[in-house]
């Protein structure tokens, strides 16, 4: 695929263009971006990723210390101890070590660490599944990291450069989300950013709260419950605020490269009637889904949700503002409720219209456009809150 | 001794510890050989307490707290950044309880020791979990009470051998030490400070809250704990052995009977913890022996 407004930088040679996996592509992402520290820790599928990076560093294509820890955990807390210590650090996680991190990455988060971590999203056990879905990333949802879904290794690779850049203007970690094996180890052509180009796009990290024996301090201490209360709602807020991080690299990062981004993508919404919403890779099937669809006469389009935390709610308002109906394809899902998406989304929308549960894939149950479209046609005779499963 | 007793503070006065508390003690010992660039890195315990509620703070270094189980991981990250930017002369050192050490954050510090990591680890041992009301932990002799091994049941198992532990992992510097005994802490911690990979510093701190005990007693009990042979003051570098105090063997039962936590012990379980201690000195005299370092011991 090549990006309309990137042809022109293309044909002058200022682009090189080459065939990179999804981690391949999330791994040069991070090299031109030149964190210092590196720590990893393997897990499938996300291990290409720090496999790359590690040929990086041994070949001298990236000066970094790489950190080869006993688990997910530590990995995270090595990342976070440089980042405190005023460094960019990076580190790349999936599944169960994601479950593993998960005090670690509260702590990130309230330490308002800018912390970026790539995640090739996979199943949970048990039973053990190592395939494609969201339930890793989203039942990280309320740690206070942001989120956004990659749906093509180049977006894999610009959203990684992105989130530096979001992250370390809010101090707000960041967790990139590829699917797994769908992306991670798929090869696709990727347009690559050069280390100058990002240059213009990423100053280096200059973190206010990193450790210093000029002006010694003590990050964490024990808040008093006032205090600690307003640290959480200046997290809160601070979230909400990072929306216009967002907006804001999007366009900066349309300016340098050619590729623009937005909070939330849309497919023949103009006179929708009914309306997909997924994210990830899946997007992409849905879209071709979409199209076949329309040919049999469907007023049928797609909405893509790209940035999941903080929340686009006034895009997504905006992209579904006239459409009759949602049908959420879920690939995470909150038991004894309904998809997390759904949930989400319903909640966005206020009433405008209704959404739809359809839990269209846990642990890579293949989605082909003839399972969406069962999924539409049989969505069509049941009620909102009737959870449809592919 | 050569070494002279630093009147240099890193630590307020005003600290939340319990009176009387080894671990506030042996930090403030401890403190006083290093440099104000130190960067200490603290996993939950008592010393996360210890060190204030914000805006106050008992270090006047940069400090960091973390969870339970990654201290040495952050620690890691720090040393790569101050590596990264060029700032080598800066020592890392993180200040951990027995429950990080020996249990949740054993992995990590094993972890650390394996990649000899350029910090110091310092394990204040006060021998079970003390900051969340003491319960047992792997740190707790046989025999001790706990809230967690009530009577009658009482801490059946032997302590872990942590030092044991560290020494096979190979590295650099291992000692342990007691604020009881100033003048052997400083030295060990100043040298610890010239080295550089993984340093390993155990230090006994009394608890007279968990050992059930009067405050005043502190020094005195860890002082019993030295001379009775319970905790050897011992040194290992670069593999090599050394004492660096000998006991006098006092009788154990001195040491046992200075603490409630031990006063529901019976001739049994006395038996069993003299045995336990036994054959750690013969497995410690065998090490110094090998090290060409065997004391001459009287008892």
């Amino acid at each position: 695929m090549i990006w309309a407004g990137s042809k022109d930088l293309l044909n002058r040679g200022v682009l090189v263009r080459t065939v990179l996996t999804g981690a391949e592509a999330v791994a040069h992402g991070v090299k031109v971006c030149q964190p210092q520290v590196v720590a990893a820790y393997p897990i499938t599928p996300q291990t290409h990723i720090i496999e790359k990076l590690a040929e990086y560093v041994a070949k001298g294509e990236l000066e970094a210390k790489y950190i080869r820890v006993e688990s997910e955990m530590s990995a995270l807390a090595v990342v976070a101890g440089a980042v405190a210590q005023g460094v960019r650090a990076f580190t790349a996680t999936s599944s169960q070590g994601l479950l593993f991190m998960h005090e670690m990455m509260h702590w990130v988060a309230g330490g308002r660490l800018p912390v970026v971590m790539a995640v090739a999203n996979r199943a949970v056990g048990a039973p053990w599944n190592i395939w494609c879905d969201q339930q890793d990333m989203l039942s990280q949802r309320d740690t206070g990291w942001m989120q956004v879904f990659a749906s093509s290794a180049q977006e894999a690779m610009d959203l990684t450069v992105m989130a530096f850049k979001v992250a370390e203007g809010s101090c707000l970690p960041v967790m990139v989300a590829l699917d797994g094996f769908v992306l991670s180890h798929t090869a696709e052509p990727v347009e690559l950013v050069e280390p100058q180009e990002v240059e213009a796009f990423l100053p280096p990290l200059d973190f206010p709260l990193r450790l210093s024996h000029h002006d010694p301090f003590t990050l964490w201490p024990v808040l008093e419950p006032g205090l600690y209360h307003r640290e959480r709602r200046d997290l809160f807020k601070d979230h909400a605020r990072a929306l216009e991080g967002w907006a804001a690299a999007f366009e900066r990062w349309g300016e340098v490269t050619g590729r623009s981004y937005r909070p939330v993508d849309g497919y023949r919404l103009e006179d929708a009637s009914v309306v997909f919403l997924t994210s990830g890779a899946l997007a992409g099937t849905v879209r071709y889904t979409v199209d076949v669809l329309r040919s049999d006469g469907e007023r049928v389009g797609l909405v893509n949700l790209r940035l999941f935390r903080p929340f686009p709610y006034d895009h997504l308002r905006e992209s579904l503002a006239s459409v009759e109906r949602v049908l959420v394809l879920d690939r995470a899902i909150s038991y004894g409720a309904e998809g997390i998406f759904s949930q989400e989304v319903r909640s966005a929308l206020g009433g405008i219209c209704p959404v739809q549960c359809c839990v269209a894939s846990m642990g890579g149950r293949e989605v082909t456009p003839e399972v969406i479209e069962d999924l539409y046609h049989r969505s069509s005779i049941v009620s909102e809150g009737v959870v449809l499963w592919s | 001794m050569e070494l002279k007793y630093p009147i240099v503070e890193h630590m307020e006065p005003g600290h939340l510890a319990c009176a009387g508390c080894g671990a506030a003690l042996a930090m403030r010992l401890a403190l006083k050989v290093m440099d104000e660039k130190t960067r200490v890195v603290i996993p939950a315990s008592c010393w996360s307490i210890i060190a204030g509620r914000h805006p106050d703070a008992t270090l006047k270094l940069p400090l960091i707290h973390t969870p339970f189980a990654v201290a040495p991981s952050v620690a890691t990250g720090i040393r790569a950044a101050l590596e990264r930017l060029g700032q080598r002369d800066v020592t890392v050192m993180v200040w951990a309880g027995d429950g990080s050490s020996y249990d949740i954050g054993f992995g990590a510090l094993s972890a650390a020791a394996e990649r000899n990591e350029d910090f110091i680890y310092v394990c204040y041992d006060n021998e079970a979990y003390m900051n969340t009301g003491v319960q047992r932990s792997s740190a707790t002799p046989p025999g001790a009470w706990t809230t967690t091994t009530p009577y009658p049941t009482l801490k059946v198992e032997r302590k872990k051998d942590l030092v044991g532990a560290l020494v096979a992992h190979g590295i650099p510097y291992i000692a342990t030490a007691s604020p009881s005994y100033p003048q052997d802490l400083l030295t060990k911690f100043r040298k610890a400070c010239g080295i550089k990979g993984f340093r390993f510093i155990l230090v006994l701190c009394p608890c007279p809250t968990g050992w059930r005990m009067e405050e005043s007693k502190t020094v005195q009990v860890g002082r019993l704990a030295v001379e009775s042979g319970v905790f050897p003051l011992i040194e290992i570098l670069d593999g090599r052995w050394r004492l660096t105090h000998e006991p006098s063997w006092i009788p154990i039962e001195e040491y046992l009977g200075a603490q409630g936590r031990f006063a529901a012990m019976g001739e049994g379980e006395k038996a069993a913890f003299k045995q336990w201690v036994q054959e750690r000195w013969e497995s410690i005299l065998e090490r110094l022996d090998a090290s060409g370092s065997s004391p001459v011991l009287s008892g």
